[in-house]
């Protein structure tokens, strides 16, 4: 074709637009884009449908029972009462007790790959707990359940309790299944995270910054904690706050381990629930329209708190790289 | 090949004489600040100085020149070890400062006794005093009482306190680009240095900010040596008291300015002064 | 004086020795843990796993190979919806939007990347099962599709975006109308960086249970064509675990580490692939 097919925009008369329209989807230029922009609105509409499904199926517990839904601990299908407390403490607790875990862990093995370690040192291990990132959550519960629920049983539980026993944290009895084993589990998972992404964040920090550190007679560790980690520490929070959505909304991992008793206890030892875990265990089984109603709630109320800390982590990220594409 | 055609020390009783000696004749004079010897340098496998020999004399402002690419930056980081953190970067042969072998020393004293300022400005993004209190802080230097007093001294020599004493407490990165080049001078400056090192400072500058850099360097001089790597002929020709030419990895010719400007002794120095290459 | 240069001395090897033990801790832990998935599944693993159906209740032996298969078409059903939509979506992205529609369609993948499995699965049995009337394969394939997407767009708007600039220009400057500029040089120059962005996407959705477990089910037999519940791999893992017979036990342990093989083998590759050049995003896949 001699002409580009776009050049007879400008060329042709008012009343061959028509014409030029149908000349122009033939050579292929509007179908390529209307056929790309139909994919991007395909995006929109199934996010946007994810959301108003939520919110319109849960409309029966919602307007039962309002904001008490999170603030009640009765779960009756029986008589029709819900309240979603035990699952809300149970996901706040074992992810909470997993960024407690994870975060030095994932910090100072992000600190020492990219900062400290030797580069080809870093590189391996660096790709190797990359990799580690994509294991499966069902693998982590499988671990889960009959590795280090024992381990913890036999050895770890036992230790904790002789130095901090007389935490009420620590008290009661233990029989594997609990909050604590969740939280572990959850901070075996999500170290990965936190490394390969703050090891990024560090990486992206300018080198100058470096080198007007270590000019001044700043050693390594100086350098990497007073000019690095500050430079880097709102993609590093970024990465933490990513790490914390995947936490919240763990559906397997926590489901084979955390027991699923609905109950709120303040000892980590004991067994509790968590909002993904009821969902899975009791959607399919659920008789009655307010009965599902209630969890497709708990569906939405996982939504909406994964929705905004995704979007805060990623504000953080991107904040971290534009400061670095500045200086 | 004979790589450079001079070595110069000057006595320190008499900054306004300049003498030119014969290598290792220049008994009665000062040792040089720092002796340069024999010196290679290789990334990997590729050898990026050789066999470079050179004395910067103390209290005395010393241009490094040549064509982008010639080995002067690459020479000014292995006068205070900084070649050391790019990875493959090996130094040969002997650098002295103040007599004591340099590579024995450990490098982060030498870093503190040797302060670098860099071509791009890089202040941290942190307030301008925590900039200049960085050094002292992270060396044991910052005293309670006389901190401030510091930080203040070294922005008075920065020739920067006026502009910014109202503002200590704002980021650096509220400063213009000359400010800002100076603040790295002051945070350089702030842990007192007996020499430093200048890589193309004002590369990025507009002319005004540059000769504020230019008139702060005569000022330096007194209390310190400084080492400034130049790609602009003039700035050399201006604050330089002597000047050596590095081309391809190799100083061509080292003597005073005067000297290297309007009497060059080697064709490749005269080529590159009257700008018939680079 | 001296004694700060000690202190300052002692912290840096202090710390590097902390953290050091941070990296070999996080290393430690995993690989003893997937180290004794490999070791206790393989020795799980026979040949009846991968060619037999379950055994019923009771009954020592049989196999999984109507997971493995249900898996393949779970997969392969999602791959033909997220791949496209995905790839698409990003040609677009990086081609033809403007600042606030890219914005737009940024955030919602962003917010789509972040939705829980899970809720996933609720929405898609809403969406296909309740209408239906029934679990099966096409619903399974349409919530992993949909956990497809979002990572399919970025890989590949992220991959057309490091090509040069100068490639573009070379082929507009020959009077190649944007679209055959895009269709022949710039996707061409991409495409081994998408196709293993797909793969890593893939490895993915490949272990995703969660959302299956109210869409695809599970079966102890073979699922005929695309509209009956169907048993997929991360699904027997989960069931066979929670199960109290020894023997689904250790079918579980093999079902998971043939997961677990899967799913690093197909990172394995495409990272390898990915490093032999091919031009990159600055900021890393």
């Amino acid at each position: 074709m001699a002409t580009t097919p776009t050049l007879d925009r400008h060329t042709l008369p008012s009343g061959g637009r028509v014409r030029s329209f149908i000349k122009r989807l033939r050579a292929g230029e509007e179908a390529a884009y209307l056929l790309t922009l139909a994919a991007a609105a395909t995006i929109l509409l199934i996010t946007s449908l994810i959301f108003y499904e939520l919110y319109v199926q849960s409309a029966l517990s919602r307007h039962k029972f309002g904001f008490h839904f999170l603030f009640t601990q009765t779960w009756n299908p029986v008589t029709g009462d819900f309240g979603a407390l035990p699952y809300v403490y149970g996901t706040v607790v074992t992810s909470v007790l997993a960024l407690i875990i994870a975060i030095p862990q994932g910090l100072g093995s992000a600190i020492f790959l990219a900062e400290l370690a030797p580069p080809k040192i870093s590189d391996a291990l660096a790709f190797l707990i990359e990799l580690l990132a994509a294991v499966p959550s069902v693998i982590f519960g499988l671990l889960g359940m009959y590795v280090l629920v024992p381990i913890l049983q036999s050895s770890v539980v036992p230790a904790l309790r002789t130095v901090f026993g007389f935490l009420p944290v620590f008290q009661g009895a233990f029989y594997g299944v609990s909050y604590f084993a969740a939280g572990v589990v959850l901070s075996i998972m999500i170290v990965p995270f936190i490394v390969s992404i703050s090891r990024e964040v560090l990486l992206a920090v300018p080198q100058e910054q470096r080198e007007a550190s270590l000019a001044v007679g700043a050693n390594r560790w100086q350098t990497t904690w007073h000019v690095v980690v500050p430079y880097a520490l709102k993609g590093i929070m970024g990465s933490i706050f990513l790490a914390l959505a995947r936490a919240l909304g763990e559906t397997m991992a926590v489901t084979m381990v955390i027991g699923n008793v609905p109950q709120i206890k303040a000892s980590l030892l004991a067994p509790g629930y968590s909002i993904a875990a009821v969902i899975a265990n009791e959607f399919t089984e659920a008789v009655g329209d307010l009965y599902t109603s209630a969890l497709i709630e708990l569906g939405l109320v996982l939504f909406l708190v994964t929705f905004v800390i995704n979007g805060l982590a990623r504000l953080m990220i991107m904040t971290t790289t534009r400061q670095g594409a500045h200086s | 090949m004979v790589t450079s055609t001079g070595m110069i020390s000057m006595e320190i009783t008499d900054p306004a004489t300049r003498t030119r000696e014969a290598p290792k004749a220049s008994a009665g004079a000062v040792g040089p600040k720092l002796r340069v010897s024999g010196l290679n340098f290789y990334y990997g496998k590729k050898q990026a100085l050789f066999d470079v020999d050179l004395d910067v004399p103390a209290n005395r402002i010393t241009g490094l020149i040549g064509p982008s690419g010639c080995g002067k930056s690459t020479f000014l980081r292995t006068l205070n070890r900084m070649y050391e953190t790019v990875q493959h970067g090996r130094a040969e042969g002997r650098l002295e400062l103040d007599g004591e072998n340099l590579m024995e020393l450990d490098a982060i004293s030498v870093r503190r006794r040797v302060g670098m300022v860099f071509q791009k400005s890089n202040p941290f993004p942190k307030s301008i005093f925590d900039n200049v209190a960085f050094g002292l802080r992270v060396n044991g230097l910052a005293r309670r009482g006389t901190l401030h007093e510091a930080v203040e001294r070294s922005l008075r020599r920065a020739a920067l306190w006026d502009e910014v004493k109202d503002l200590l407490h704002a980021s650096a990165y509220k400063l213009s680009g000359g400010q800002q080049q100076r603040l790295c001078i002051a945070r350089a400056l702030a842990v007192d240095p007996e020499v430093l090192l200048l890589d193309e400072p004002c590369s990025a500058l507009d002319p005004i900010a540059t000769a504020k850099i230019e008139e702060l360097l005569f000022d330096l001089k007194k209390q310190c040596t400084v080492v400034l790597v130049t790609h602009n002929m003039q700035q050399a020709a201006r604050v330089a008291d002597v000047t050596g030419f590095f081309l391809l990895g190799r100083l061509i010719e080292f003597n005073t300015t005067e000297v290297i400007f309007k009497t060059p002794a080697r064709r490749e120095t005269e080529d590159y002064i009257t700008g018939r290459f680079g | 004086m001296k004694s700060f240069v000690f202190r300052k001395k002692a912290m840096n090897i202090l710390m590097i020795g902390l953290t050091g033990l941070c990296t070999l801790m996080t290393g430690a832990i995993l690989f003893f843990f997937l180290g004794y998935l490999v070791s206790r599944g393989a020795s799980s693993l026979n040949w009846a796993f991968f060619t037999k159906l379950p055994a019923p209740v009771g009954e020592i032996g049989g196999g999984m190979a109507n997971a493995i298969v249900g898996s393949g078409k779970v997969l392969l059903l999602a791959t033909l919806i997220g791949v496209p939509i995905g790839f698409l979506g990003g040609v677009y992205l990086n081609e033809y939007a403007g600042a606030t529609m890219a914005f737009v369609i940024r955030y919602a993948t962003d917010l789509l990347n972040g939705v829980p499995s899970i809720v996933i699965g609720i929405v898609v049995y809403a969406l296909v099962v309740h209408p239906m009337g029934h679990f099966s394969t096409f619903a399974g394939g349409v919530a992993l599709g949909i956990m497809m997407i979002p990572i399919s767009v970025r890989s590949t708007e992220e991959f057309l975006h490091a090509v040069p600039m100068s490639l573009r220009e070379a082929a507009i400057a020959l009077g190649a109308s944007k679209w055959k500029a895009i269709v022949t040089v710039i996707i061409p120059a991409a495409i081994r960086g998408i196709v293993t962005g797909t793969m890593l996407d893939f490895a993915r959705v490949a272990g995703e249970t969660a959302p299956l477990l109210f869409t695809a089910l599970g079966n102890q037999f073979w699922s005929p064509g695309w509209n009956h519940e169907t048993a997929t791999l991360p699904f027997v893992v989960y069931t066979y675990a929670l199960s109290a017979y020894q023997d689904w036990h250790r079918q579980a342990w093999a079902a998971g580490f043939v997961l677990l093989m899967l799913v690093l083998g197909i990172n394995v590759t495409a990272r390898l692939i990915l490093s032999r050049g091919s031009y990159r995003p600055s900021g890393g896949a």
